[in-house]
């Protein structure tokens, strides 16, 4: 039963959080600063792991589409298939992945070790809402840089699979070719479909990891415990929410 | 010590009424541990009141709950004849508390964890926020400090800083939670010094929780003394210097007795 109720009370206490930043949103130049250093980390600094990942992914998508095309049919469809599965379900499920594990993480050991030691009572008392400066910006800037980081996953995975499949022996086709499939057989809506599940993965990781650190209590040991719960609990929520925001797209 | 019913803002000489404090019955329970029981004094505006006890006697959460960070369970705490758990409260009444670590913010240099609280509620151009913090600084004779970042500063210094930043909220009630532990004497007697001058300079209302016998008896203009999370004692100096409650002669000059020591009698 114990469990249960803590699970309730983190649902309560993330949408109470979510309902808080709203009500500050409209503070958010006075917050400028910070929300522009938020899309730095969040956007650049994540940057290269995204594309080096998002190459390899669509990489092995086009070798194992074309070890299975060999026996069963037009390897043409490779592009489509490496297309379609990057811009509906890979990008937006490793880069939400990637957000958790490295900015989420980073997010929620900050706010813990602001709470463990008094940063945030530190603000109370000073009346400035920690809500306001430390939430708010982070969730505007993950709304903003979650599209423009999935699209970047989707070209470059694109791209990683158009030069394996020409440059692979049983595979060999023409990134003209590998293309051309993926003009004829996607269209925006593919890629919307990813982008809006992105923006639902990035946001409800960042407020979850947040509201986690924000409710960290104890000692410096509780850090890391609250690292750890942040991580977890985000990977979990983005492959549940991933079922359900397919399912309601599709 | 000179009594004033004003405080005077350090930057801009302007005068307002200082703020007194009351607390009426307070208790607080966390859990099924009582931690304060039925405590209610009064602080005068202008004055130093220090609050001593030992460890654990509910000092801190009593502090907490004059800034609005705590909720009483029972009881009430009204600053300035306001509601302290009232969100409005903190808004109508300038109340700055200098945390026992700090409480700086580690990510900011000196200059900024000052700068937060004016750019934050807008109360000035950058130039004339620049001007009071550095007036500030200078005051804690800090000048060299701004581009520091907290990591590099002693542990005098961070207290220092912690008060320097207390002190641009331009506030009517200080607050001061342990402010000379872990310090060495020469740095204890510094911080007391500040507390008392910041309070006959300005007459800023100053609640000073410590365990420190020295400072309570230099700067107190009237002590309270919790234990166990009731209030044992309230007077002035004088009167604590002569305690009639042997717990508190005790606890103000404790005997070191190696045959039959403390710690063997204390509860575990």
């Amino acid at each position: 039963m114990k469990p249960f109720v803590r699970v309730l009370e983190g649902v309560g206490s993330t949408v109470q959080l979510m309902v808080r930043a709203a009500y500050f949103l409209p503070t958010l130049p006075r917050q400028f600063g910070r929300f522009i250093d938020q899309c730095y980390l969040i956007g650049y600094t994540t940057l290269p792991i995204v594309a080096i990942l998002s190459f390899f992914i669509g990489s092995v998508l086009a070798l194992q589409a074309g070890y299975a095309a060999q026996n069963l049919g037009p390897k043409q469809f490779i592009g489509l298939l490496v297309g379609l599965s990057m811009a509906r379900e890979l990008a937006p499920v490793m880069v939400a992945v990637l957000l958790a594990g490295r900015v989420g993480s980073a997010i929620a050991a900050e706010l813990a070790s602001m709470k463990v030691y008094q940063e945030i009572d530190a603000l109370e008392t000073m009346n400035i809402p920690p809500v306001r400066m430390l939430v708010m910006p982070r969730l505007v800037a993950v709304v903003v840089m979650m599209p423009v980081l999935t699209i970047i996953a989707d070209l470059v995975g694109w791209f990683g699979g158009a030069i394996v499949a020409k440059y692979t022996d049983f595979i060999a086709i023409e990134p003209a070719s590998y293309f051309a499939t993926m003009r004829q057989y996607m269209d925006f809506g593919d890629v919307m479909n990813g982008l809006v599940k992105a923006e639902a993965f990035g946001f409800v990781v960042v407020l979850v990891c947040c509201n986690i650190g924000l409710n960290t209590r104890g000692g410096p040991r509780e850090i890391g415990a609250a690292v750890t719960r942040a991580v977890v609990t985000s990977l979990i929520i983005i492959l549940v929410l991933d079922y359900f925001v397919t399912k309601a797209l599709s | 010590m000179s009594e004033s019913t004003h405080t005077t803002n350090p930057f801009s000489a302007v005068q307002t009424p200082a703020v007194g404090v009351k607390i009426q019955h307070l208790s607080k329970s966390f859990g099924t541990v009582e931690v304060l029981k039925d405590v209610s004094f009064e602080v005068q505006p202008g004055e130093i009141f220090v609050l001593m006890g030992p460890s654990g006697s509910g000092k801190s959460v009593l502090l907490k709950h004059i800034v609005g960070l705590e909720l009483p369970t029972s009881g009430q705490v009204l600053v300035d004849g306001k509601d302290a758990a009232a969100e409005e409260t903190r808004e109508q009444v300038r109340m700055a508390l200098v945390f026992q670590a700090g409480a700086l913010f580690n990510s900011l240099s000196v200059y900024d964890n000052l700068a937060l609280y004016p750019r934050e509620h807008r109360v000035g151009k950058e130039s004339e926020i620049r001007e009071k913090v550095m007036r500030a600084l200078q005051i804690l004779s800090l000048d060299n400090a701004a581009a520091k970042f907290p990591s590099e500063l002693s542990g005098g210094m961070r207290k220092r800083v912690a008060i320097a930043r207390a002190l641009v909220m331009e506030p009517q009630l200080m607050l001061y939670d342990e402010p000379t532990s872990e310090l060495d004497p020469v740095m204890s007697a510094t911080i007391a010094e500040i507390i008392a001058t910041l309070k006959e300079e300005y007459h800023v209302t100053s609640i000073v929780v410590s365990h420190d016998r020295d400072l309570t008896l230099a700067i107190g203009e009237r002590v309270g003394i919790l234990m166990g999370g009731k209030l044992l004692f309230l007077g002035n100096g004088a009167e604590l210097r002569a305690p009639k409650d042997p717990k508190i002669a005790d606890f103000l000059s404790p005997k070191i007795d190696v045959k039959n020591p403390r710690f063997r009698q204390l509860e575990t």
